[in-house]
């Protein structure tokens, strides 16, 4: 049971054109889905679910929907935490006024909502490049936030000024709520994941992915060969920005439970899915999980030796926590521009001539 | 009448507030025209001056926090005070000093990478510098006095009083932020046209290739810049600090740069003056005349939006070069 092409023959073209063309990298991944939906949801307790595999999930769907607009169709967006408070804004809005309707299909129209205002802010992409388009971007961050802030009626007129989830249920049990118990809220955070995992890869590898790829490398010269660019971009974006919805609603109903938007989805937050994608390697979507996975786990683990260990005041630890994850951006710009995927592809690429490398 | 008044009155705390962001956006003109890296660490670079500034002036001991909690002890200040000419000083030679590390640590490494790579690597130098500041001086909001004036010119009151029967209240702050930001441009003018390290600099900008074939030190001029934008960066920080007090909040208002350079263009150092007079005039006037009928705090986007519509119709910015695309 070696990791290599050799002796698996493939019998026709479905087969060759397979996402992991390799017996073993397959199985791998069955086997992280079977774990994923067979094993944790049993053994995850409220501490697990909360610090670790909720914000994973969700930030992963967020991280997916970045690298598509910046990884694959190479638009650099500082949006995104704009473009997550619409999503979690529209979930709140549809779940107060239609109590009825299934969670599940508040989310995908919130996901939904957010996309027709992304591609109303993708529209400047079509004249500016680069940073200039990142700093246009601001705007949407920006004016969102504001908005959210100053028109009553997306809080419900609420004395606060935040919005609270109430419980909804998938299949009669709670998944948002104060009442959810921790296996179903990672269960539709999983279930969301996996279908935009598939659905981003699906995409990408087709003529819309391999459009949006043309438009990245050098828009003009995609234009002279036949890509629509009007059509590329915004479709990056509304793509982009379904996926940044789906995930701003989840963060709010399912992993905050009451938000208040300044604070959830400011500008940082922008950052913090920017810098998932840049860890974990643009235009990959295992490099969205990874980077996901990365900067959720980073502070947990600096608050467990920092705090935990050492006894530092917290404070503290959240500034070396900024200094830290400053320090990797730069570090992987340099040693590794490509992220912790293009580490991941040199790891498999040296197992399959293992153990002989000549 | 009254209510034009008023609005001049707005206009020209609009035009001090535009002097204020031009200070910024001068130092990312300044590293971008020489390096072609757009210097999103420019903001913190001002608030971690400030928080230097302070903390030298204050006579606090650096890494206090992270001693004590490593340590156990409960140190926290020398007890001295610097006067502070001294404390400006040393800030500028910590400046320096940084300038080389960032250059020796970072951009050596980056050069010829694509410039949205040496962007993110700046964002995240920003966040490194803002994590460095805050453990190395502590976090908590901070005053600032260098000895600037303060408080509401009587001056101009008592003299717009009898002109207009209506006293202007303008702080005699922005007044001196103007003439030191009107300084501070004829200093860099004067140094980039008439002293060699400023025409090696020019070249630089101009053509890296070129630049290097004539004999330029490429590495030299970029520590050179990096430190006159940690100059500009310690200036921009005295006057947002006395003024608002050193927090994080200055680096958010340093991020009003960034609308502030579209609008002039990123590669003129007049257009990020103009660029910061028309936006610290513009939200003001917004603020003023629409504000009230949205529910207020629109200064928050509206630069932003403004550069948005703006460059839709003129993507290089009022004073930028002409964007020339070819396959």
């Amino acid at each position: 049971m070696i990791y290599r092409e050799a002796g698996d023959f493939k019998t026709s073209y479905r087969s060759d054109g397979q996402t992991f063309p390799i017996r073993l990298d397959r199985w791998g991944y069955y086997a992280v889905l079977a774990v994923a939906f067979g094993v944790i949801p049993f053994v995850i307790d409220d501490y697990w679910a909360n610090a670790v595999f909720v914000p994973f999930l969700i930030y992963a769907i967020a991280a997916i929907g970045l690298n598509i607009l910046t990884g694959y169709a190479g638009q650099v967006s500082l949006g995104t935490g704009g473009f997550m408070a619409v999503g979690a804004y529209a979930v709140y809005k549809l779940m107060t006024a239609f109590p009825d309707i299934s969670i599940v299909i508040h989310i995908l129209l919130a996901g939904g909502i957010t996309a027709a205002v992304g591609v109303l802010f993708g529209l400047p992409s079509l004249r500016i490049k680069g940073f200039y388009l990142a700093v246009a971007t601001l705007a949407a961050q920006f004016f969102l936030v504001w908005l959210f802030n100053k028109v009553p009626w997306f809080y419900n007129n609420s004395a606060s000024g935040q919005i609270t989830a109430p419980t909804r249920t998938v299949l009669d049990q709670a998944v948002t709520g104060p009442t959810a118990s921790a296996p179903a809220k990672y269960l539709i955070c999983l279930v969301l994941a996996v279908a935009v995992a598939w659905m981003a890869r699906n995409l990408t590898r087709g003529t819309i992915g391999r459009k949006w790829m043309a438009i990245r490398d050098m828009d003009i010269a995609a234009e002279i060969i036949g890509v629509n660019p009007l059509a590329a971009k915004l479709s990056a974006f509304a793509v982009s920005s379904f996926f940044i919805g789906i995930a701003g609603a989840l963060l709010f109903a399912v992993y905050l439970g009451a938000a208040e938007v300044g604070e959830a989805f400011g500008i940082n937050k922008s950052f913090l899915v920017l810098f998932m994608i840049i860890i974990g390697g643009l235009g990959s979507i295992f490099g969205s999980f990874a980077g996901a996975a990365f900067l959720v786990l980073l502070p947990v683990l600096l608050k467990n030796t920092l705090v935990g260990g050492f006894g530092w005041p917290t404070d503290l630890a959240a500034h070396i926590e900024l200094m830290v994850v400053g320090a990797l951006i730069v570090t992987f710009l340099i040693v590794e521009p490509h992220g912790l995927a293009r580490l991941w592809r040199l790891a498999k690429d040296k197992l399959r001539l293992w153990p002989f490398p000549h | 009448m009254d209510q034009l008044i008023f609005a001049g009155e707005v206009f020209l705390n609009g035009l001090m507030t535009g002097v204020m962001y031009a200070l910024v956006a001068l130092g990312f003109v300044l590293i971008f025209k020489a390096s072609g890296v757009f210097n999103y660490a420019q903001g913190v670079l001002a608030l971690f001056a400030a928080l230097t500034l302070v903390g030298i002036q204050q006579g606090q001991i650096p890494f206090a926090h992270l001693i004590n909690a490593a340590f156990g002890t409960s140190l926290h200040h020398f007890g001295w005070t610097v006067p502070a000419v001294l404390a400006i000083a040393l800030t500028a030679g910590v400046m320096v000093l940084l300038a080389f590390l960032i250059e020796k640590l970072v951009l050596k490494h980056l050069v010829g990478q694509e410039p949205i790579i040496l962007f993110m690597a700046t964002i995240g130098l920003a966040y490194f510098l803002e994590g460095l500041g805050d453990v190395m001086w502590g976090a908590d909001i901070k005053t600032l006095d260098v000895g600037l004036p303060q408080g509401i010119s009587d001056t101009i009151e008592t003299a717009t009083a009898n002109w207009f029967g209506y006293g202007f209240f303008i702080d005699r702050l922005d007044i001196w932020a103007t003439v030191i930001a009107a300084a501070l441009v004829a200093a860099l003018v004067a140094f980039s046209q008439y002293t060699k390290q400023g025409r090696a600099m020019r070249a630089v900008a101009d053509d890296h290739q070129a630049a290097l074939s004539v004999g330029i030190s490429l590495r030299f001029i970029w520590v050179m810049v990096w430190s006159i934008a940690g100059f500009v960066a310690l200036v921009a920080g005295i006057m947002w600090g006395t003024k608002s007090g050193v927090q994080f909040s200055l680096s958010l208002i340093a991020l009003k740069a960034l609308p502030v350079l579209m609008l002039g263009g990123f590669t003129s150092i007049p257009g990020a003056i103009v660029g910061g007079l028309i936006i610290g005039v513009g939200e003001k006037l917004f603020e003023f005349l629409i504000g009230p009928m949205v529910g207020g705090a629109t200064e928050n986007w509206f630069a932003y939006v403004l550069a948005l519509l703006f460059l839709v119709f003129r993507p290089q910015g009022l004073f930028g070069e002409r964007i020339i695309e070819r396959v």
